[in-house]
């Protein structure tokens, strides 16, 4: 069963023959007649692949090369020039014998009559082979000659004119105005026009007129977002890494990157070496640095259990696939398990290419390393004025106004120097390791070495009656514990992760009563760990705090860690407090061995513990001993930190800090290269797979293109630079192709994704060699390229179609009629939230997040797939800026087509289904924008009826409505108001849920009825077409 | 929707009859391709207007549609089907070096303990099928499915081994085993959509959308996630203040200005999406009606143990057998919470799992119990099962704890069969005697693909779609169909 096998061959497998029969008796081309004949039917078994080649005993009869083809077999020759009935391939492919007719039965596969006679008169007249199409470089024909008015400019119009006229064809008449500006402003903007747009073409008569509106619309700053958005697929961008967490990624300056590109109209040559190997050329700017987050748009794998290098491998896998697909439109997926059955690339190929992008430092980590750090420019700008505001606080600080000093002297005097700490003997100390600890006399603990790791520690002690305010843990040095520190590390490192505190009541059925504490002070403090987290504060504030916990690291004196108690709490005698220090690292030598346990009910003691040390022993000097320099330090402390009229300063220099430091730079992950002395080897890996290796292999490129340049070295830039050199045959041709698809609906070649023998042969031949020549000669001016495709009469032609052409060409491949297609996902938003008013111009930035329904699940091992909608005029950002998450992708962009982004999109289907007539119907995003719609006719479309209509139809389609419309809309808006004027709760249902209350003066009733006529005006055949 | 139903939808597709022989406007699935398929034009053309339009298979099919059963995670295959007594016998030995050698395990390293089952067993049915103590309403319908305990997969990792199983390949992108389905056969209920998955337990499988993307096959073949909270499919409800009237009006206007449309550029398109919005406007009313499971009898409610309003695996199972029965080509539940690592109580293979199939191996029962009564059962086919198995010994990690637990293991594991020509009361392939590896009759999944197909009417290697000049297939290169195993 060959069912839907041969859809996407029908249409211009008819159109090629149509020309081949209007050739007659030219010869046949054996590059766009045979070729895919014996591609489609015999490459499988008798192509490239040696390992799988079949026929002529077990030696192989291959058929993709000329010496294949002619050289002898063991049942004579498969061709012989000339002599068709001398050649096995046509006897076999003639036989009515079940075993030997070729193709076997069981491929399902059969050459039709015509196909059968192409073959025997390519045998007849010489049986001449020459390579695939595609990879042999363009060639410039000459541009026909056409005597039709207005066809007779443009070298398109030139070669597709003749080519309608040899099928017997006449193109469709010039579209009206306004849908040539719709159609425009959706091609290059993917926004609808305005109505001021739409006028100043109408009433432009120049003869250049239209060639305006295109550099009009060329000059927009929504031409990059539309164009990136087309980028995104191929990209395959999204704002999360993937596999089963999916967690978040920050990757958007990428996406910037890309609108930027389009809208400064980056040479195409450029926009690939930068995206490719930006950071590998010389002198890299921050933008070409972050352009090589292209290829970071490959997944990671964050599941437990899985291999790093399994998924930097699958990661660079698809960076070969998507570089291939990309730019030279051939699938190279299949080599990477054997050489492929139908081009002309072996296996040692494909590792050969993918060599040169395996030397990247990327490695599949979680942290997505290595990351590019940056600020924006607003940033930057706050940054600045940040610091300027600190030097100015500093200043003031620095040399304070004879006021801030006015209370030093009363304030030092009072200064808590000698708070009382009480030191308990422990009654009772419990290890969770089962070693026995020690206690000294002054109360201190020794906890010897367990081989486990680990430990929770227990201490209790009994108490004075008194209000406790405060309790003290500090690390008691020891000399039997290396460097003589308190800890079992050389450097006296600790770390004590939790600390517990209870009051044991003296009645052992009393229940013990938890400690909670309000703030923490620490002389030492090891870096990343806040030490506030060892009672739980500030964990929940900030939930990326990692290390929790108090740790010390290089020293090995004694330090402390104070606890200040949320409010002092009243001890009884008898009563015992109950410590329990946690300290969960598996290593030994982090575990805190000596220490001691203090409590305090002296509520100064806060203060004492909040002054650093070397502060708090110049304040225990009596102050006229002090020297004059540390009679400054302690003056200096006191205004900074005490003196009651700065407070106004103090607090905003404590603000002006706490910003400096959230003012974190955004992050993108990037390519970097591995140094030159830890370069990765490449094997050729067996079936694909990456842990059975195979010969080492260097790094090149298929020997069916040309050679990397002379100059170049086989990396990253070199293959960056032979991609667009003018020698690369494919490059520009898929290129053009890809514009030419957005533009007109298909492809010259259909399959825009597949160049190879098995992709499509182009309908039009000629103009995409002359199309691809003519972008290399333009220097890759993508917007002047553009124009070239659009300043035609082609383009401008009426969508119209009759039976008879629709007949004759249905996907309008010649191009006798204007294209005309359904609208990508995207711009169906955009434009619903563009003509009610609601879109907002905002570019660039952190994605956003717009109404999503909620799904109540969670990505596995992972978040919430449901979100927050974002907050003000994010929430009407154009689709471009959406996050995207690949395993929650944007429901109703996923409706019409949109991928999730999973692997590099290089063509969407356009379904057309009922689920989408749901989104546009009922999607509460499409909802608000009738709503908002509506508002806007009512507001500015004048008090008729008819007026309202017009403005509506203006706005929406860009144009006139005929009598006819007018008519039924007009039916339509009596019989819904009938409906909402007898039911006010209804009608202000319609009108304002989600998009908030009517504006005062203006009738909920009829509101909700011009929504409904909104809703049915986003929801036109038209207004979901670009035609 | 039939275009003949409508006098004005007849007209304007009469006029524009042609253009979908040829190729129906933008949409790409080739009518004239399909004619090879489904042999007459005016089903071609029916193709080409409505994509998920029934056809019949290429040869003769045992079965008609399928609800498979996904326990996201690996059900603990030594625990519930493969009865292991040397095993047990050698419980709590060090696995035998050979089994380690040169082999990675997700979350274990150095020298596991071997683990025998702490359930008991028993034989069930007359095929005598081995099921253990975690599940007994299994036994009651040991009669009715086909177990096979050598199932092999190539992938260790959830992800991949969910995507291997359902796109045939362990990386994204690939089209879906409910993609390739309802593109070789449409769906028998053009008012809802023909392809459905429903989730359970609050979390979505590994494999993410992949687990039912369409890949680079039309996305009108993807699987649509119906949800069991809010509209079950999205956007299905008339938004607030628009009721049924006021939408009947909008629709009647949307088709009467589409028409001048049509009439006036000739767009074959343009009718086609008339038709799928009457069609969208008739899914308003039969999504909420087949997804509201309050009209089913206490008894039905009570056998699956379903309850109304509640978003539970038992709920998902009763919606499956509504959703086949109303024409539904393919229906796939997931529900979470089978990785039994024992990394806590409730991943524990003795009260762990008795819990967690008290509320599973129920509604499983009641379902193909349901279908049997119904008539539904032999054209039906039900697959309850994971990625992949467990290692008979213990995890690594959680070696140490109270609780008992098995690491991901892809070289050998159960899977249970039911209904569309499966035999019934009968046990296939086995392990070796300590489940390392299988020792007779291996099922590799692309195995199961081909068979599951095969019992569609479809050979494997022929349901193809051209991507990138190659034809790509669910089974990849691979694939046999297991004749055993159906009858």
């Amino acid at each position: 069963m060959q069912i839907f096998l041969k859809d996407s061959l029908f249409g211009a497998l008819s159109l090629l023959a149509l020309s081949a029969n209007l050739r007659g008796v030219e010869p046949v081309n054996f590059a766009r007649e045979i070729r895919p004949i014996l591609s489609n039917n015999c490459f499988h078994c008798h192509g490239p692949d040696d390992k799988n080649r079949k026929g002529n005993g077990d030696k192989g009869l291959r058929l993709d090369t000329a010496e294949g083809a002619f050289a002898s077999i063991d049942s004579g020759f498969a061709l012989v020039a000339g002599h068709p009935e001398k050649s096995a391939l046509l006897e076999r492919i003639l036989s009515h014998d079940k075993d030997e007719v070729m193709p076997p039965p069981k491929t399902g596969k059969k050459l039709t009559p015509n196909e059968v006679d192409l073959l025997r008169r390519w045998i007849q007249e010489g049986a001449g082979y020459s390579g695939h199409w595609a990879y042999i470089n363009p060639v410039q024909s000459p541009v026909p000659e056409v005597s039709e008015s207005g066809w007779n400019v443009s070298a398109v119009d030139r070669f597709l004119f003749s080519r309608l006229q040899a099928e017997g064809l006449r193109p469709s008449a010039e579209s009206d105005r306004e849908t040539l500006v719709r159609r425009v402003a959706l091609d290059l903007t993917g926004l609808p026009p305005s109505a001021e747009e739409v006028d100043t073409f109408k009433s432009d008569t120049a003869p250049d007129a239209f060639g305006r509106l295109l550099d009009r619309f060329l000059a927009k700053s929504s031409f990059g977002e539309h164009w990136a958005r087309v980028w995104m697929d191929l990209a395959r961008y999204a704002d999360s890494a993937g596999y089963p967490s999916d967690p978040g990624r920050s990757i958007w300056a990428f996406r910037d990157y890309v609108v930027r590109a389009f809208n400064s109209n980056k040479p195409f040559d450029q926009f690939t070496i930068e995206q490719l190997a930006g950071d590998l050329l010389p002198e890299p700017t921050e933008e070409q640095i972050i352009a090589t987050a292209f290829h970071r748009n490959t997944m990671t794998n964050n599941e437990g259990g899985t291999s790093d290098e399994e998924f930097r491998n699958a990661a660079v896998i698809d960076r070969v696939n998507t570089t291939w697909s990309v730019w030279m439109g051939t699938s190279m997926a299949c080599a990477q398990c054997h050489t492929h059955k139908f081009d002309p690339i072996t296996q040692n190929e494909y590792f050969g290419f993918f060599a040169i992008l395996n030397q990247t430092e990327d490695a599949d980590r979680n942290d997505e390393a290595p990351l590019h750090q940056f600020l924006l420019p607003e940033e930057k700008e706050r940054k600045k004025s940040l610091e300027a505001r600190s030097a100015a606080l500093e200043a003031l600080f620095k040399a304070p106004v004879a006021e801030w000093k006015r209370g030093f002297s009363d304030w030092d005097a009072s200064y808590p120097r000698n708070v009382h700490w009480e030191s308990p003997v422990p009654t009772n100390v419990l290890s969770s390791n089962g070693v026995q600890s020690i206690v000294r006399g002054d109360g201190s603990v020794f906890v010897p070495a367990s081989d486990k790791g680990g430990d929770s520690i227990s201490v209790q002690f009994a108490v004075n009656s008194g209000d406790l305010a405060a309790l003290q843990l500090t690390s008691v040095t020891d000399k039997s514990l290396p460097g003589g520190g308190s800890s079992r590390g050389a450097n006296g490192a600790f770390i004590v992760d939790q600390i517990r505190v209870s009051v044991v009541p003296q009645d052992p059925k009393a229940k013990a009563r938890d400690m909670k504490f309000r703030a923490v002070y620490a002389t030492s403090s090891a870096g990343g760990f806040e030490p506030q987290t060892v009672v739980g504060l500030k964990a929940k504030l900030e939930q990326n705090v990692r290390n929790k916990g108090w740790s010390v690291s290089n020293s090995t004196k004694a330090e402390s860690l104070t606890l200040i108690l949320e409010k002092p709490v009243n001890l009884q005698a008898g009563e015992s407090l109950r410590v329990e220090l946690d300290q969960r690292s598996r290593k030994n030598e982090q575990l805190l061995a000596s220490f001691a346990l203090r409590y305090t009910t002296d509520t100064r003691a806060e203060l004492a513990a909040a002054t650093p040390a070397k502060i708090f022993a110049v304040l225990k000097e009596s102050a006229d001993a002090r020297s004059p320099q540390n009679a400054a330090q302690a003056l200096d402390y006191y205004v900074r930190n005490h003196a009651p009229e700065a407070d106004k300063e103090r607090t905003e220099y404590a603000a002006v800090k706490r910003d400096f430091e959230a003012l974190k730079p955004n992050t993108v992950p990037i390519l970097r290269e591995m140094a030159a002395d830890k370069q990765r080897v490449t094997k050729v890996q067996l079936r694909g797979n990456y842990l059975n290796l195979g010969d080492e292999v260097r790094p090149g490129m298929p020997a069916i293109l040309p050679p990397l340049g002379a100059a170049e070295k086989p990396d990253r830039l070199g293959m960056a630079r032979w991609l667009v050199s003018p020698e690369n045959p494919l490059t520009a041709r898929v290129i053009a192709n890809r514009f030419w698809e957005s533009i007109f609906g298909v492809g010259i070649v259909r399959t825009s994704e597949e160049f190879g023998a098995q992709g499509e042969m182009p309908v039009h031949p000629e103009l995409l060699d002359w199309l691809a020549l003519e972008l290399i000669r333009s220097g890759w001016d993508m917007k002047a390229f553009l124009k070239t495709l659009m300043n035609t009469a082609a383009y401008r032609q009426s969508s119209a179609v009759t039976s008879a052409l629709q007949e004759k060409d249905p996907e309008n491949r010649l191009l006798a009629r204007g294209p005309r297609f359904r609208m990508s996902a995207e711009i169906l938003r955009d434009q619903a939230l563009s003509v009610s008013g609601l879109l907002s111009p905002k570019m660039f930035g952190k994605p956003v997040r717009p109404p999503k329904p909620s799904m109540g699940l969670s990505t596995a091992f992972g978040k919430a797939n449901d979100w927050e909608v974002s907050a003000g005029e994010d929430k009407y950002r154009r689709a471009l800026y959406t996050e995207v998450r690949r395993n929650s992708p944007y429901p109703s962009f996923t409706t019409f087509d949109a991928p999730n982004r999973e692997v590099c999109t290089l063509r969407r289907s356009r379904t057309n289904t009922p689920l989408q007539a749901l989104v546009t119907l009922n999607d509460p995003v499409f909802i608000e924008a009738a709503q908002a719609l509506a508002r806007k006719i009512l507001n500015e479309g004048g008090k008729s009826q008819e007026g309202r209509i017009r403005y509506a139809f203006r706005r929406v389609l860009s144009r006139e409505p005929s009598i006819k419309e007018m008519e039924r809309l007009g039916k339509l808006i009596k019989e819904a108001g009938a409906g909402f004027e007898k039911d006010l709760p209804r009608a202000t249902q319609m009108a304002t849920d989600p998009l908030g209350a009517v504006p005062s003066g203006v009738d909920a009733r009829e509101c909700a009825t011009w929504t409904v006529f909104s809703n049915v005006l986003l929801n036109l055949d038209e207004t979901l077409m670009r035609r | 929707m039939n275009f003949q139903d409508d006098p004005l939808l007849a007209r304007l597709a009469n006029q524009t009859r042609r253009n979908f022989l040829a190729g129906a406007g933008q949409f790409s699935l080739g009518a004239i391709a399909m004619q090879s398929l489904l042999g007459t034009q005016s089903q071609a053309a029916l193709v080409a207007e409505n994509p998920l339009a029934p056809r019949p298979a290429p040869s003769k099919a045992k079965a008609k549609r399928v609800i498979y059963l996904h326990m996201s995670g690996g059900p603990p295959n030594l625990d519930i089907f493969d009865y292991k007594p040397e095993l047990v016998k050698r419980s709590g030995q060090d696995c035998p070096d050979a089994f380690l050698k040169g082999r990675k395990f997700a979350f274990t390293t150095g020298v596991p303990k071997l683990m025998g089952t702490p359930r008991t067993f028993t034989q069930q049915g007359p095929g005598g099928i081995w099921m253990s103590d975690a599940v007994p309403n299994f036994h009651r319908i040991a009669g009715d499915v086909t177990v096979v305990h050598s199932m092999k997969t190539d992938e260790f990792n959830h992800a991949p081994a969910e995507l291997l199983l359902y796109t045939g390949s362990p990386r994204q992108g690939r089209p879906s085993m409910g993609s390739w389905v309802t593109y070789g056969l449409g769906s028998e209920n053009e008012n809802l959509p023909g392809f459905v998955v429903l989730i359970s337990s609050g979390t979505q499988p590994s494999g993410g959308q992949g687990c039912w993307g369409s890949g680079f096959i039309p996305s009108v073949y993807q699987g649509v996630q119906c949800r069991s909270k809010g509209d079950p499919v999205l956007y299905v409800s008339d938004p607030a203040g628009m009721n049924r009237e006021t939408r009947r009006q909008t629709l009647d206007a949307l088709k009467d200005l589409n028409a001048l449309q049509a009439d006036e550029l000739g767009h074959p398109e343009t009718v086609t999406r008339i038709a799928q919005y009457e069609l969208a406007y008739r899914m308003q009313a039969s999504v909420p009606e087949v997804m509201d499971i309050s009209k089913e009898s206490p008894q039905t409610l009570e056998a699956y143990g379903a309850q109304p309003g509640e978003a539970s695996f038992a709920n998902n199972c009763l919606l499956a057998r509504r959703l086949v029965e109303q024409g539904v080509r393919f229906v796939q539940l997931f529900d979470w919470g089978w990785d039994f690592h024992g990394t806590g109580p409730a991943e524990d293979i003795r009260d762990g799992l008795t819990k967690k199939m008290s509320r599973t191996d129920k509604p499983v029962a009641a379902l193909i119990q349901d279908l049997e009564e119904r008539g539904l059962l032999d054209d039906t086919i039900v697959v309850w099962g994971g990625e992949f198995g467990r290692t008979p010994f213990r995890e690594g990690r959680t070696a140490g704890g109270a609780v008992l637990g098995r690491d991901h293991y892809p070289d050998c594991f159960s899977l249970m069969l039911a209904g569309g020509g499966f035999k019934r009361g009968f046990a296939y392939g086995a392990s070796d005697e300590l489940g390392f590896g299988v020792a007779e009759n291996p099922v590799h999944v692309h195995d199961l693909q081909a068979t599951i197909l095969n019992q569609l009417g479809f050979d494997h290697e022929k349901l193809t779609y051209r991507f990138q000049g190659r034809d790509f297939r669910l089974t990849d290169v691979h694939g046999k169909v297991v004749r055993d195993i159906v009858e």
